[in-house]
């Protein structure tokens, strides 16, 4: 499991709350760096998938705009304590990370 | 002979590269991560062109159906939690517009089988402005609005 996405997923009354801390710069390609002058390349998470046990539950599409160390939280119908959820993102360099976390 | 075969088994192996071999430890599906990523939709300058590129359309039907929870005021721009609910049926996919923005389309999230219309999650404003909720539906595209003030702009200019 990276520890770098934390995962949090909680079944109520048949339905699952989701919730997730990822660590990532999030740069946007405007900053400029302080320095040198020169802009800090964008560097962002493009796509996040979750998966509840194989079945993907959301699939969402970002920009830069999302803000750092991105917070992100669905709900869904179903889940039971036990069950797995993945989450796993990739970014706009080709870079990605996946974690996983049980239902409670 | 033999070596030649093996270099070449290993040099298009190693030529997969990255994808292939996260492909085959099952942490990226091809259809799902390697769909193009709407960068016409991401880099347009204004809300109807992005929705016009990511969704087909940018006719919306304003609707208390569509919920968005977000501060009045925003200490910091560069973290805005929005979240956008809804209590319509079948809804496909929520997007999240910060219409003050250079490029307003901030996220846009696809509902899979068993998703609920809720997301939750912190978005970057570049100055006082409306956040826009759109939710696609199969008869079209809902929105609401919610005026947020920002006193430190958060896109870094």
């Amino acid at each position: 499991m990276a520890s770098n996405i934390k995962i949090r997923a909680k079944a109520s009354n048949g339905v699952t709350t989701v919730k997730s801390l990822m660590s990532h710069e999030m740069e946007t390609g405007l900053r400029k760096d302080k320095k040198t002058g020169e802009p800090i390349p964008a560097h962002f998470i493009q796509e996040v998938t979750a998966k509840w046990n194989d079945q993907t539950v959301m699939t969402a599409l970002w920009s830069g705009g999302v803000s750092k160390n991105p917070y992100l939280s669905f709900k869904f119908n179903g889940g039971e304590p036990g069950d797995t959820i993945e989450i796993s993102w990739v970014d706009n360099m080709g870079q990605s990370e996946s974690g996983t976390a049980e239902i409670k | 002979m033999i070596d030649a075969t093996r270099r070449t088994l290993l040099k298009g192996s190693l030529g997969a590269g990255a994808i292939g071999v996260a492909v085959g430890a099952g942490l990226l599906t091809p259809g799902a991560v390697l769909a193009a990523w709407p960068e016409a939709a991401f880099k347009a300058e204004d809300q109807a062109a992005a929705l016009n590129e990511l969704l087909g359309a940018d006719a919306t039907e304003t609707s208390d159906a569509v919920k968005i929870k977000a501060p009045d005021i925003a200490e910091n721009g560069a973290v805005v939690p929005v979240t956008v609910e809804s209590d319509v049926e079948g809804v496909k996919s929520i997007s999240i517009i910060a219409a003050g923005n250079q490029t307003p389309l901030i996220a846009s999230f696809d509902l899979g089988e068993n998703a609920l219309p809720f997301v939750s999650t912190r978005i970057k404003m570049a100055k006082t402005a409306d956040v826009v909720a759109v939710v696609q539906t199969a008869d079209g595209l809902l929105s609401a609005a919610k005026p947020v003030k920002v006193t430190i702009g958060g896109c870094g200019g």
